[in-house]
């Protein structure tokens, strides 16, 4: 059971200090979970911390190999909706 | 016509004229003057606090924290850019040791150092061990350098106690909002008690921590300041409020600053094609919250590991490769450090005398010509700096930009050139820094340096910009101001602004 870093994390080092499980490592090209270390956070915290504050979508995946922040997820925009969207935004 | 002279404000008089209005600031560029004496005395060696200052004092700031606990529409979390001049951007992360060790080698080496201050890439107080750690250790290790840090103002409540024990010379507090609706559209989620929270209710809490924080910082007599990125369509309109309630709560200066959306930057906003303001939104903007609120007119912007005069960047000369070789004795640099800062100060306090004295002249030149209701005008200008027109026009990077009217002649703002182009349409890689610079210059009737090419010449008047090289070295107010008789006495203010020069947005 652990979460996992993929390659589309900028090591922005946000998930490193919220971890419980001190289960995350700096590394070259991009950070890492120690799947020895890492709960899932269970039995600390509702959520798993890493996934919560992660700002990029996609870079964090569950034990099942599942984006926990899918695209769209953080944007708040579907990407279904992603045209509609930017038009709005395009004639402010 | 009489020239409102606000260098002698006290606090009472200051909080009763409520800043001042369009148009009534006087001769001065430099926004320290409208301060209280008490809060100035504390700024007046700061860099980003006055146009005048950062001629002469530096700033640096040292990365060392990345983490962040909010996202915002116009920040790329991939923040590890060498190429690339604007806020949230650095080259390479420090540990608080390496950051002491470079803090101190940058002090040494450059003695008009004066300020160190935290401001990301992510945010200072979502790092706070890391930026403590930073502080402590400088407050102890190099007592004569100012500390500041910026933060988006989450995690400001729980650290105010910690931020009180160190030199903390101010905070700044990013406010873009006080409406969680609007805040939602710049805000996709905050992280807070363990909890991503997104949208309207992220923003809520988001807006409450900052509203308390400014508040707390207040009560414990700490200088905040307020940065607002202005975002067209989003918060434009707003920010005037927002400028109103945070000087209510006690901040004592607001910077408005323009929204940086390159697509190439891979924000939200850039890559959704947000737009960013027209310098003359801009301005109308800064003008219109300035009734409320001491405003801040020359912020460039810069990177989260600038080091050196504002606008320049000497951090190549102090990476961690090269502060390692460096042997420094601070003790010694700190006596070296003291003289340099007294001179300084001499000579600062004497060019404000002298700026006095010709305020006094300007008032009696003032009587002569322009009729209380001509038009204002606004001019750019080419200087390197010492308060003087003394650069080419193909030498500037930025143009200063000054309106003169019959209240006298005020600064109003910078404008970069070629770091990076400030349109969001018209402006593409084919466009020469020629075009670019002309560009910069809308909505301007005159540009004063001390040369100019002879093609530069010929399309600034196409565009409806008169070149004047006939000014050089003369101190910049006096200078706008003799322009500003010239068109007067020539009949130019009665006409309206020629049709070349206004832009889409001016209403003058």
């Amino acid at each position: 059971m652990s979460l996992a870093i993929v390659d589309s994390c900028v090591n922005c080092w946000a998930c490193y200090d919220v971890c419980p499980s001190d289960a995350i490592y700096q590394s070259s090209p991009h950070f890492l979970i120690d799947t020895k270390k890492c709960t899932e956070c269970e039995g600390d915290y509702a959520h798993p911390q890493c996934a919560s504050i992660c700002p990029i979508e996609q870079a964090i995946l569950d034990a099942s190999g599942m984006p926990v922040n899918p695209y769209g997820s953080l944007t708040g925009i579907p990407p279904e909706l992603l045209e509609d969207a930017m038009q709005e935004i395009q004639s402010r | 016509m009489e020239l409102t002279v606000l260098d002698q404000n006290n606090d009472a008089a200051a909080a009763a004229a409520g800043g001042c209005s369009t148009g009534s600031c006087g001769t001065t560029d430099d926004q320290m003057s409208h301060l209280p004496d008490s809060i100035r005395e504390k700024v007046e060696n700061h860099p980003c606090y006055s146009e005048e200052a950062h001629h002469y004092f530096a700033r640096m700031h040292v990365a060392v924290a990345p983490a962040c606990n909010i996202q915002c529409h116009y920040c790329n979390r991939k923040y590890d850019c060498s190429n690339e001049s604007r806020p949230g951007v650095v080259s390479e992360l420090l540990t608080p040791d390496q950051a002491v060790m470079k803090t101190k080698a940058v002090a040494a080496n450059i003695p008009q150092m004066t300020v160190l201050g935290i401001a990301g890439p992510g945010d200072p107080l979502a790092n706070p061990e890391r930026t403590f750690e930073t502080f402590r250790r400088l407050s102890e290790e190099a007592p004569d350098i100012k500390l500041c840090v910026s933060t988006n103002g989450l995690a400001l409540p729980e650290s105010v106690d910690e931020l009180a024990k160190h030199n903390i010379d101010h905070v700044t507090i990013t406010i873009n909002t006080v409406d969680p609706d609007i805040g939602a559209q710049i805000y996709p989620w905050i992280y807070w008690n363990n909890r991503r929270i997104r949208g309207r209710r992220g923003a809520e809490i988001l807006i409450e921590q900052q509203q308390k924080g400014l508040q707390m910082l207040v009560d414990r007599g700490i200088l905040v300041k307020v940065n607002s990125v202005m975002i067209p369509g989003v918060n434009d309109q707003h920010l005037k409020e927002v400028s109103r309630i945070v000087k209510e709560k006690g901040a004592f200066l607001h910077n408005v600053m323009p929204l940086i959306s390159e697509p190439e930057h891979g924000t939200f906003y850039g890559l959704m094609g947000q737009r960013g303001p027209e310098p003359e939104e801009l301005q109308d903007l800064q003008d219109e919250c300035a009734g409320d609120m001491n405003m801040m007119r020359h912020c460039r912007q810069c990177r989260a590991d600038a080091v050196g005069l504002l606008g320049e960047d000497r951090g190549e000369e102090f990476t961690i490769d090269k502060i390692e070789q460096m042997n420094i004795d601070y003790d010694a640099a700190m006596q070296t450090r003291k003289v340099v800062h007294e001179g300084i100060m001499e000579e600062l306090h004497e060019k404000q005398e002298k700026k006095r004295r010709l305020a006094a002249v300007s008032v009696s030149a003032n009587d002569a010509t322009p009729q209380a209701n001509t038009r204002p005008a606004l001019m750019a200008v080419a200087t390197s700096g010492g308060g003087l027109i003394n650069q080419h026009f193909g030498h500037a990077t930025e143009f200063l930009i000054y309106e003169a009217s019959p209240a006298g002649v005020r600064f109003i703002s910078h404008r970069k050139v070629d770091q990076y182009c400030i349109g969001n349409d018209s402006c593409g890689e084919k466009e020469s820094a020629l075009a670019g610079s002309i560009r910069a210059l809308k909505g301007c009737e005159a540009v004063l340096c001390s040369k100019i090419g002879y093609e530069p010449w010929s399309l600034l008047e196409e565009a409806g910009i008169v070149p004047n090289g006939e000014h050089a070295m003369e101190p910049i107010e006096e200078a706008v101001l003799a322009v500003y008789q010239e068109m007067a006495a020539e009949g130019k203010l009665e006409e309206p602004q020629p049709e070349a020069a206004v832009s889409q947005t001016a209403s003058a």
